[in-house]
């Protein structure tokens, strides 16, 4: 990892950060600690000064200018850092230990003043703080202590701040780069594999260590969610797979009857058969893309637009009487019975299209049952729902084939032999989605029986219109 | 008939054109909405044939264009969407039929000439006869050389059409559409047997049959061979 993406790591800013904060507070903490324990030692050498100038007064208002002298030169000979200073009348050196008066900057009172210790190399100018105090109208008294050690103890905490808050931003510094490319090793494992995953490869998966921290568990969950996109995948392979073979087939058929045709040497009614032919082929491919594609805009779509309250036994009436012929014609018998007033929020052409197929269907497989040529239609209410069932006496649906049967573009073997676009159940069970219904698959015994379960318009929905429709429609029939 | 096509495709538009002059038809193209718009202005034309998607404007601005302007010429739209919303939507911007692409041209024809004759004063008659069937709208009685015809209700509404449309082709979709209000296409063909269940009510017994089968196409009532 380069410096410029080591200040664009997010990890390492925010690493950063902490240790010139924790730095900062380390710092302000130890100076506090200083500042207070100067305070402390100042105030100390400060009463010290002050009792000893109260003692060295009494001493010279009681006994006079000789024995403050005495006093002041024994308390020069004791250890403790006292500075003593008495000048005599003429302002030579009566006692103390200090060889002359400091020079003191303004009036006499508290200050702070230099003085030298020690002889010749050995000699050092120390720093004292204490009083000057004046005798007879002259300055002739200095009373201080020595504070060149608390200074060297208050520099000594300042230098171990310095060297402290560089220590530890190096240390940190150091951290944060180590913390960094840690995660970032993980984070760029990661982007590998994802990488690959978005390059084609959907069965690869993100490096998983088990240590079950955050990273760990991110990434496991993004393998839950690539094996779930995997698997949505080849689903949509499968579709697209059954598309491709509904739709190639009869454009197969379609280029081999016009191949046929013009190889055709007897010209002519053989070329226009063969035309004719074409164009049936045609007609065909067109029907199965336009159930492909109204299924696909089903399915992608919730739209309820073209929807109306209507009368599901009306409907149900409505086509059953369109196909009742065709079923005649065939030898079957259409039985259909139904509960009235069940009304639904539908789209009628999509749940008639879808109701017609479920017949077309019956009479297409029944033809080939051995069972009585009869195919029953009922609609009943249930609690909230209107049930729909299309029953016949055909072959039927093996039981594990039944719910593959429902899904989407999935033709069965034996719908392949037969006429049609095989789409109808897809169409059925998309459209019975679009209006919130259920489709399953039943045994007739002997037979299939498909049920639809669609959820009852809530009364007070356009009923009004509904009642308006159907009032019209009685005038017709009447009429 | 004057047709007026507005359509962009080219070879589209063409091959309606030569199918409409073939049904001795005049028919004249516009490849643009705006064109097309301009053309539908003039009044000239008795039926407009739109494509519903254009090149600058767009069809359902042209046909809404021209109701504004009070033109009240039969338009059909030429869609390649199908959905039901689509057709709503279509008809609701003045259109007056729905044919999705692609589309055969024996369709086509058919429903110009019905869209044709739909502002005829036929619209309004209360009898239609051709030869010795007579249908009469407002008592619901039929009758074939004066007998009686019984017909269920559906079969009279289909007699209906048919008669209304006599002497023209008119597609098993025109039917369904018109008769049961069905816009999907059945797989079977449903309407083939409810035809011939008419047929032999009206037809059966006598010499000369009415009702004729259009091969390819559809169906044709009219007094005389097919």
């Amino acid at each position: 990892m380069g410096p410029r993406n080591l200040l664009r790591s997010t990890v390492f800013r925010r690493t950063l950060t902490v240790v010139l904060l924790l730095a900062g507070v380390a710092a302000a903490v130890t100076g506090l600690v200083g500042w207070y324990a100067n305070g402390v030692l100042t105030q100390s050498s400060e009463r010290a000064v002050e009792s000893d100038a109260v003692e060295l007064r009494a001493e010279l208002m009681g006994r006079g200018f000789d024995a403050l002298a005495q006093l002041v030169t024994e308390k020069s000979r004791s250890s403790g850092g006292g500075v003593y200073f008495l000048a005599g009348a003429d302002g030579s050196v009566r006692a103390g230990n200090l060889d002359r008066l400091p020079n003191w900057s303004g009036a006499p009172g508290r200050g702070v003043f230099t003085y030298s210790r020690g002889t010749g190399a050995a000699m050092t100018t120390r720093r004292a703080a204490g009083l000057l105090i004046e005798i007879d109208g002259r300055p002739r008294l200095v009373v201080g202590r020595d504070i060149e050690d608390q200074r060297a103890l208050l520099l000594a905490i300042y230098r171990s701040i310095g060297l402290g808050t560089a220590v530890l931003i190096l240390i940190g510094l150091g951290g944060s780069v180590l913390i960094s490319r840690h995660i970032q090793s993980r984070i760029d494992a990661m982007s590998r594999a994802s990488a690959g995953i978005m390059a084609g490869d959907l069965s690869g998966r993100i490096p998983s260590d088990a240590s079950d921290d955050e990273l760990d568990r991110l990434a496991r969950q993004l393998n839950e969610m690539l094996a779930r996109i995997e698997q949505l995948m080849a689903g949509i392979r499968e579709v697209s797979d059954n598309i491709a073979h509904d739709l190639k087939t009869p454009l197969n058929r379609l280029r081999n009857h016009a191949e046929a045709a013009l190889g055709d040497g007897r010209g002519g009614d053989a070329w226009r058969n063969g035309l004719e032919r074409v164009i049936d082929e045609a007609d065909e491919i067109i029907k199965t893309f336009n159930a492909l594609l109204l299924i696909a805009r089903l399915e992608a779509g919730s739209t309820t637009d073209g929807f109306e309250t209507l009368d599901l036994s009306r409907l149900v009436i409505d086509v059953a009487e369109l196909y009742e012929p065709v079923a005649e014609e065939a030898g079957f018998r259409l039985d259909c019975a139904t509960d009235a007033g069940l009304v639904v929020l539908a789209n009628r052409q999509l749940l008639g299209q879808a109701l017609a197929n479920l017949i077309d269907n019956a009479l297409k497989y029944a033809d080939a049952g051995s069972g009585p040529r009869e195919i029953s239609i009922a609609v009943r209410r249930q609690t909230g729902m209107a049930r729909l069932v299309v029953a016949d006496h055909g072959p039927g649906i093996s039981p594990d084939n039944r719910e593959r049967a429902l899904r989407r573009f999935v033709r069965l073997e034996q719908s392949r032999s037969l006429p049609g676009t095989g789409l109808g159940l897809s169409l059925v069970v998309a459209v019975a989605r679009l209006h919130q219904g259920v489709v399953t698959l039943e045994d007739n015994e002997p037979g299939l029986r498909v049920v639809i379960e669609l959820p009852l318009a809530r009364p007070g929905a356009n009923t009004a219109e509904l009642g308006e429709q159907q009032a019209s429609e009685l005038e017709t029939a009447r009429g | 008939m004057r047709v007026l096509i507005v359509e962009d495709d080219r070879e589209i538009a063409h091959f309606v054109q030569r199918g409409l002059k073939e049904s001795g038809h005049s028919a004249e193209v516009a490849s643009n909405g705006d064109t097309g718009l301009e053309m539908g202005l003039s009044g000239v034309f008795d039926v407009l044939i739109v494509d519903r998607m254009l090149p600058g404007r767009d069809g359902l601005s042209v046909i809404q264009t021209l109701r504004a302007a009070g033109i009240r010429v039969p338009v059909l739209i030429l869609s390649a969407l199908g959905e039901v919303d689509d057709r709503v939507k279509g008809l609701k911007a003045g259109g007056d039929d729905y044919l999705t692409k692609p589309f055969a041209l024996t369709e086509l024809l058919a429903r110009i000439e019905a869209l044709g004759r739909r502002v005829s004063p036929d619209e309004a008659a209360t009898r239609y006869t051709v030869g010795d069937l007579v249908l009469d709208r407002l008592t619901h009685k039929v009758m074939r050389a004066g007998e009686p015809i019984a017909l269920q209700p559906r079969e009279f509404r289909l007699l209906e059409y048919l008669m209304r449309n006599a002497g023209q082709v008119v597609t098993r979709t025109m039917l369904l559409e018109n008769v049961w209000d069905y816009h999907f296409d059945p797989q079977t063909n449903v309407i083939d047997v409810h035809v011939s269940r008419l047929r032999g009510k009206i037809d059966k017994g006598f010499a000369r049959p009415l009702l004729h089968t259009v091969r390819g196409a559809g169906y044709m009532i009219r007094d005389g061979a097919a």
